[in-house]
């Protein structure tokens, strides 16, 4: 079948069967490889992308049921001339990852969380993030790069 | 260069941001399974359902003929191309002289499975749903046979044997110290301390599983694999010559971003030899990823030790002696370092920080119908540091002496130390440690803490842990006398290109670790450039020339070594080259901040213009020297580094419930020389979280009548989250490392070695009042629930 989405600002149909995930699509018909896939029961959010505003994770639905949606992979966050976003920035300046894997998704989780809960604490930051497993940094850094990164969405 | 004057350099000990940062930051890294190749296939692996079975027959008639199926394998192809099974790279002599038993580890079961998850059929298709659907049509037909998941079973008379080449389910008994005079030593002794504990079985679950793509060309007769791996040389050493039987530079091993390692990627697995192999029998590339059940199922697994422990201590609470009993779950087949993980990472650290004058330590070894054991973050010395400061802590409880108090009485204070079980400290300052983490702690503070959580109904317990640890495997002689089968040594080539800018080349790998930041500060620091000017090449064995690879926080000591090796050349060529220009005598130049200089004058040439002249050598003694500026170095270390650290660590219980949190946790870590104090904080703060994670909530469960795997995904197996774990306190005390250039020790494994009897032991502390005498880990609610009830009784 044929599903029509927007992705990183680009209007796509992909030709695919009818029970794709989305993150299949993503990662084998678009090659946006940036998103990943760390488990296979939703919990470790390292495929977590952005559709019409909300984090979901991409392991978890259809690719048809995000037919006519708009999605935002981690290729599409910094801008147009390769500037990372401050989120992205945030996360380097804090040394929010290690290995790099799981760190798309908490990107885009901590963009969700820092749009929807722009003055998170500490303690509610670690809550909203529970989506997301990290296996390398303890979290304290990425909690670090979730203030930084907010502060500077909010100026 | 000593380690005194390269501490000194600009750039060393400077927080740099990392430079492989913005790939990942931006969906740019390469992991396996992101590599793009033409002509690619997806192959599923078929894994034993069963814990210990007899394969009576393997039909795949139907799954042939499924849809875009292109092949599949079973043990009788294995064996029919003359495939080898898995080597051990590390063998162990039993007490009275024989070795191991060491039974074959085959890539494809040879008639029989022995866990959960072992491999039975290989399935290649063209695309990877293909191969799912046709792995679902194989027919096995078993017959089941007895399984047995625990060491204390696996080791009973009559208990089912796993191997017919290891009989009992014993691979070996070792031992190492003076038992006649730690017996001795125990007949005048004030006090005796035992303890019994089991030490609880971890998958490592490196975030990105583990992945494999084999190609081959007919064109050249080349294979090439792409492995999520943390040593490719070693993976392809041990592929070539002991597996397939090919000539090492026919192969290339290439494993680009690994999404963490942990240990778990040390191994040749399986699976990475099966497409290798497969690829040239189909003359197509094959890629395989693991599902994370796989990973849980088949990735090698950490810990898992069962120990009767006794301190023999004067009446002044002075260790006399300490004296060991450890049985040791290897799992059903050995894994590549499996061996040494229980005796050599293990037992020569059970003199940690203190003067105890003779320790002997026996270890049994048993097979299990469980996945392989191995190496995992600290890798033995985890296992060495929470027996004994779980014992120490207990020894002062029984003998009033507070947990800092038993340890200040007995820690080591003169350096070079020799210990009773082989290792010979080179520096360290146990007391500084204890004091700056003490007052990091506030530990002044805790009796008002501790009234503050009792007026919420929350019982407040303080923990501490003085561990060491032995990292920068490690001296090659050493290590062969003690069985390994491979050298510990590192390698690493500094190319400085025309313009002065340089490429390196390492045989360290990192996964996480940051060494295209780190060794690049230190190959600045040295040549006096841009640490921009400096890119670092890692992760191929068709690019660097060797390499021992990444584990046992070995990489700056050993890698950054090997490198400062090589600028030693690159700074002796070079200054034969200043010296012509400037028609002076070498020996009587200077290079200080990138420029080198003649003694005693004002000329100066900058390193940029040596470069130039080196692929430029118009002016230039080419009777004398070659051009060019490339040298490649080797350095074997000649001691272990003895990281050393004192953790403090306060719990807060609710005794209604069992909840245990961690409110603080400080650490205050000796890494000697500190390169990027960013980088090295985030190491502590990740193996903090891997130490808190063994201690309050994860664990690998076998049923122990069947041998399933009951803790199969992170729905069961409890990850370490983001509000699991509290801000963690560093602090650091500095004693450099004398045996290598750099003066650096390793930072990679101590937050997972240190913190696990610090939490354990504030657990006990807070259970205390209660009578809670003792517990293993995990601290989860229901168990500390239980010690309660059970307390309470």
């Amino acid at each position: 079948m044929k599903t029509e989405i927007s992705v990183n600002g680009k209007a796509v149909t992909i030709e695919a069967a009818d029970n794709t995930l989305l993150v299949t699509a993503i990662r084998e018909h678009l090659h946006l490889t940036g998103t990943h896939v760390g488990c296979d029961t939703a919990q470790c959010g390292a495929c977590t992308v952005m559709i019409d505003g909300n984090s979901v994770k991409s392991c978890n639905m259809l690719l048809a049921q995000a037919a006519g949606s708009s999605i935002t992979t981690i290729e599409g966050v910094a801008a147009a001339d390769g500037t990372m976003h401050p989120m992205q920035q945030a996360f380097k300046d804090c040394h929010g990852l290690q290995c790099g894997f799981c760190t798309p998704g908490m990107v885009m989780s901590s963009l969700d969380l820092a749009t929807k809960h722009p003055d998170a604490t500490e303690l509610e930051i670690r809550d909203l993030l529970e989506g997301n497993i990290c296996r390398c940094t303890g979290y304290q850094n990425i909690v670090k790069a979730v203030q930084q990164g907010a502060a500077h969405m909010k100026a | 260069m000593g380690s005194n004057d390269f501490s000194k350099l600009p750039y060393i000990g400077e927080s740099i941001l990392r430079k492989e940062d913005e790939r990942f930051l931006t969906g740019a890294g390469e992991y396996t399974d992101d590599v793009q190749l033409n002509n690619l296939t997806h192959t599923v692996f078929v894994r034993s359902p069963h814990a210990h079975a007899a394969i009576k027959s393997i039909n795949t008639q139907s799954a042939l003929a499924a849809p875009g199926v292109l092949a599949i394998y079973v043990g009788e192809d294995v064996a029919h191309d003359k495939i080898n099974g898995l080597p051990c790279g590390w063998l162990i002599t039993n007490i009275d002289g024989t070795p191991m038993n060491e039974p074959p580890h085959p890539i494809l079961a040879q008639g029989k499975v022995r866990y959960v998850g072992d491999h039975v059929a290989m399935v290649i298709a063209e695309t990877l749903e293909e191969a799912r659907n046709a792995a679902e049509l194989v027919e096995v037909d078993y017959d089941v046979l007895p399984a047995v998941a625990d060491v204390r079973d696996s080791m009973k008379e009559g208990a089912p044997l796993i191997h017919d080449q290891a009989a009992g389910n014993h691979c070996y008994k070792w031992a190492i110290g003076d038992k006649a005079a730690v017996d001795e030593a125990f007949k005048s002794a004030a006090h005796v301390t035992k303890i019994d504990i089991t030490n609880n079985r971890l998958i490592p679950n490196a975030l990105e599983p583990r992945a494999a793509i084999g190609c081959y060309s007919r064109a050249s007769d080349e294979y090439t694999l792409y492995v999520s791996n943390q040593n490719p040389h070693v993976e392809r050493l041990l592929l070539t010559a002991f597996v397939m039987g090919l000539p090492e530079h026919k192969v290339r091993v290439i494993a680009p971003d690994v999404g963490g390692g942990f240990g778990s990627k040390i191994y040749l697995y399986a699976e990475d030899v099966c497409v290798t192999w497969a690829a040239k029998k189909l003359n197509r590339n094959i890629k395989w990823v693991a599902d994370r059940n796989e990973a849980f199922l088949s990735d090698a697994h950490g810990r898992d030790h069962v120990t009767h422990a006794e301190m023999a201590l004067d009446k002044d609470g002075k260790f006399l002696a300490f004296k060991v009993n450890t049985d040791a779950n290897l799992g059903a087949y050995l894994s590549t370092f499996s061996t040494a993980i229980p005796t050599i990472l293990y037992a020569t650290l059970l003199a940690g920080q203190y003067e105890t004058p003779q320790v002997y330590v026996e270890v049994d070894a048993w097979f299990t119908n469980t996945a392989p054991v191995d190496a995992y973050r600290g890798a033995g010395r985890p296992e060495a540091t929470y027996l004994l400061e779980r014992i120490v802590s207990r020894a002062g409880w029984e003998l009033g002496l507070a947990q800092d108090e038993i340890r200040k009485r007995n820690f080591i204070k003169n350096f070079p130390y020799q210990t009773p079980v082989a290792l010979q400290y080179d520096t360290g300052d146990f007391v500084q440690l204890m004091a700056k983490s003490q007052v990091l702690a506030d530990v002044d503070g805790f009796a008002a803490r501790r009234a503050e959580s009792e007026k919420k109904g929350l019982l407040r317990g303080i923990g501490y842990s003085s561990y060491i640890e032995a990292c920068g495997l490690a001296p090659s002689n050493l290590a062969g006398a003690l069985g390994a089968r491979a050298g510990l040594f590192e390698c690493g080539e500094v190319r400085v290109h025309p313009t002065g800018s340089v490429t390196v080349f390492t045989g360290s790998h990192s996964h996480g670790q940051g060494h295209e930041t780190t060794f690049a500060q230190v190959v600045a620091a040295r040549l006096g450039i841009p640490v921009e000017n400096v890119d670092i090449v890692h992760g191929d064995t068709g690019r660097v020339p060797f390499g021992m690879g990444t584990y046992g926080s070995r990489s700056i000591s050993v890698g950054g070594a090997a490198i400062m090796k090589a600028i030693d050349k690159i700074e002796a060529k070079a200054k034969k080259i200043a010296a012509h220009l400037m028609e002076a005598s070498d020996t009587d130049i200077d290079f200080e901040n990138g420029e080198f200089s003649v003694r005693g004058t004002d000329k100066k040439v900058p390193f940029a213009q040596i470069a130039l002249t080196a692929y430029v050598p118009h002016n230039y003694p080419l009777d004398k020297l070659e051009p060019g500026l490339n040298e490649t170095a080797f350095y074997d270390p000649t001691n272990f580094t003895f990281p050393s650290g004192t953790y403090i660590c306060e719990v807060e219980i609710n005794p209604k419930s069992g909840e245990t949190r961690v409110d603080s946790f400080t650490a205050v870590d000796d890494f000697g020389t500190i390169i990027n104090p960013m980088i090295v904080e985030g190491q502590v703060h990740g193996g903090i979280a891997q130490g808190i994670g063994q201690a309050l909530m994860e664990n690998c469960v076998y049923d122990r009548e069947t041998g399933q795997l009951l803790t199969g995904s992170f729905m069961d197996y409890t990850m370490p989250r983001a509000d699991d774990l509290p801000n963690f306190k560093l602090g650091y005390h500095s004693t450099p490392c004398t045996t290598n250039p750099l003066g650096t020790k390793g930072c990679g494994e101590a937050g997972a070695i240190g913190s696990p009897p610090a939490v354990i032991n504030a657990v006990l502390d807070a259970l205390a009042p209660l009578g809670v005498k003792d517990f293993d880990m995990p601290a989860t609610p229901l168990r500390v629930w239980e010690a309660i009830q059970l307390a309470r009784v």
